[in-house]
């Protein structure tokens, strides 16, 4: 067996080489060749390191952003930027970073368990869960059981989201006592997927905010952070206005999370809040971008949790939006998860559609009685529209290629 | 009290719409309301799970747990004498899955399902995941349906059910190799197609809409619903 150090060379020549001839799998073609030559790679990059896991199915690559941005206050932080969150991007982050570097890294909520063990992070970040690509990864709830197995086994810091019930209850069934857990009252509009309560199974009722369940003792645990519209709140009493340059609550939330984790690793919350107000662009979300005579703005939406926040979003602004819609692979390949925004919330505004899969999100529109058009590309869909601002809300793929036609420029 | 409006019972949402099933209960609702036919929808819960004075009900999909407390508040509900009385229901996914006489759910590989339909659900080896097109039962009418399946139940037919269609393209009831999909037994029609399955298929939507107010609809005009469902179909690979 080659020895680690040989490997690690190996793998970030080849990722030199593939980014030398252009090719886009320089990104985690290292990470990809280093765990075929040697399965323990990921244990033995992260040895030595302070790691922080962040999780979740929305708010992962914002709020590993944010916090990258917050621990570089105390000295240098490697992170996936890219938002290669699955383990061959945790190595090939970790194979560019010196010995001993820091590292924030978001992981996908499927691979959480393995990045635990592996890393031994001292701290691990959990946002929020909700169903996304259904066909592709698993039921909600098997996730909550994964979790709450990996928690048990896990020495670290917890920092969760207390009013996401699902995220909760997968950290109090590990940690009964709660030590080491740090409670950030982040928000969770989304519901759709507490059918039972993740806690004692009945059926899921919910009356009031805080959340807690009809049926047993579970309930929303004492938050030692809350975010109470755009100001951050310690438990003492302390209060931070945020004022991000990213926009949206979903973003006070990532900051929010982000805060609180950097302060567990002895960085002051005036500090961080500071740091986040500096982040402007995360990987082009939200990036404005000015086109011929339009300005448009960026936004990700992939799945219902996400477009819930994403109308919230567009819905406070009275300009056009634009919705591209793909189902590739990485899109989850049935957008049935359609049906379960509320779309209707954008009756009477300008909605102009695209993408593979436009008329998947046209009927949806169609039975929501939202009037649109459908147009061929975002081209096409921004020159149906008047001179002026518009947004551009598109899932995963959508996204990608719309970043990458702003870019190239529209006209 | 007697009531003009058609009343469509959406059964159990919360535990029986985790793949946009609810969407199946909004194509309804607009279909007659675009034809100014007056409707309401019921949805229920777990208190009173299933209203006896239904025209159309709709049971959806959902995860293992949820089905099985589904389930169990069904057992004593009003369902039976619903379909006694012949009143047309849509059960998709897990929904159809419990109407049978036993399934597969979460840890248990057997429990007693509602008896109503004559089908059995075992577990599949691996799940049935994808776009189907199938061609249903000459009886009803219809041309070719498009929907996708993500599901891990063996679904077999007895004697008293009949398939709803013969599969084209994709997974049928027991998975990959098998032609026939959904089930066809006095007044329900069960399939595995999401998609949701009425909102590719709006001449589905129709067929149980016509069944529910008992006469011809008036006309809808041809639209976006039947450019989708055409396009589904053209889709290959
Ligand atoms: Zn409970």
């Amino acid at each position: 067996m080659l020895v680690h150090r040989v490997v690690f060379a190996l793998a970030r020549l080849a990722g030199l080489v593939s980014r030398r001839a252009g090719r886009g799998a320089g990104r985690t073609l290292p990470g990809r060749l280093a765990l075929l030559l040697r399965r323990d790679s990921l244990e033995r990059l992260a040895r030595g390191r302070s790691v922080v896991l962040v999780s979740g199915t929305n708010g992962k690559t914002t709020t590993t952003r944010l916090l990258t941005a917050a621990l570089g206050f105390a000295g240098p932080v490697v992170s996936n930027s890219s938002g290669s969150n699955l383990e061959r991007g945790l190595v090939s982050a970790l194979l560019d970073a010196e010995a001993g570097v820091s590292a924030v890294l978001e992981v996908d909520e499927v691979v959480l368990p393995t990045a635990m063990s592996s890393c031994r992070p001292v701290v691990v970040v959990l946002l929020n869960l909700s169903r996304d690509q259904l066909d592709r990864t698993s039921e909600v709830t098997f996730h909550v059981k994964r979790w709450r197995e990996a928690l048990t086994l896990y020495g670290g810091t917890v920092v969760a989201n207390a009013d996401d019930p699902l995220v909760a209850t997968a950290v109090r069934g590990a940690r009964p006592t709660e030590h080491d857990v740090v409670w950030v009252a982040a928000g969770q509009p989304w519901r759709g997927d507490l059918a039972l309560c993740p806690s004692c199974g009945g059926a899921w009722e919910e009356l009031v905010e805080p959340w807690s369940c009809a049926h047993c003792s579970a309930r929303r645990p004492d938050p030692h952070w809350a975010l109470d519209g755009g100001e951050l709140v310690a438990r003492e009493g302390s209060r931070w206005s945020l004022a991000l340059a990213l926009p949206g609550r979903a973003n006070a939330a990532n900051a929010g999370m982000a805060v609180a984790a950097a302060c567990v690793l002895d960085v002051p919350a005036e500090v961080s809040v500071e740091l986040a107000r500096s982040v402007t662009d995360v990987e082009g979300r939200y990036l404005s971008s000015r086109q011929g005579d339009h300005d448009l703005r960026l936004l990700l939406a992939k799945n219902p949790a996400g477009w819930l926040e994403a109308l919230s979003e567009i819905t406070s602004g009275p300009a056009p939006v634009v919705i591209a819609l793909n189902a590739r692979s990485a899109d989850g390949t049935d957008p049935s998860w359609l049906w379960d925004v509320p779309f209707e919330r954008l009756a009477g505004r300008r909605v102009v559609v695209t993408g593979e899969r436009a008329t998947d999100l046209a009927v949806r529109l169609h039975y929501a009685e939202v009037a649109h058009e459908v147009h061929p590309d975002l081209r096409a869909c921004v020159q149906a529209l008047p001179p002026g601002a518009c947004d551009v809300v598109a899932n995963y793929t959508a996204f990608v290629q719309a970043r990458a036609s702003l870019a190239r420029g529209l006209s | 009290m007697t009531d003009s409006r058609v009343r469509i019972v959406s059964v159990l949402p919360a535990l029986l719409g985790t793949y946009g099933d609810g969407g199946n209960v909004v194509v309804l609702e607009r279909r007659l309301a675009w034809r100014g036919i007056p409707v309401q929808v019921v949805r229920t819960t777990v208190q009173d799970p299933c209203p006896a004075e239904g025209d159309l009900y709709v049971l959806g999909g959902g995860e293992d747990e949820a089905q099985l407390l589904a389930l169990d508040v069904l057992r004593t509900s009003a369902l039976r004498a619903v379909l006694d009385r012949g009143t047309p229901l849509l059960a998709v996914c897990a929904g159809l899955q419990l109407l049978g006489s036993s399934l597969a759910a979460g840890s248990e590989s057997f429990v007693e399902g509602l008896g109503m339909v004559d089908l059995t659900t075992a577990r599949l080896s691996r799940r049935a995941v994808g776009e189907v097109v199938t061609r249903p039962e000459e009886s009803t009418g219809l041309n070719r349906l498009t929907g996708f399946v993500n599901h891990g139940g063996s679904t077999v037919l007895g004697s008293e059910a009949r398939p709803f269609g013969q599969v084209l393209e994709g997974p049928g009831n027991a998975g990959e190799s098998d032609p026939v999909e959904g089930v066809l037994q006095g007044s329900v029609i069960g399939t595995y197609l999401h998609g949701p399955v009425l909102a590719r298929n709006p001449a589905l939507a129709d067929l149980l809409l016509t069944r529910a107010v008992g006469s011809p609809l008036p006309h809808l005009e041809p639209g976006l619903p039947e450019q989708l469902h055409a396009e589904r179909l053209a889709r290959r690979g």
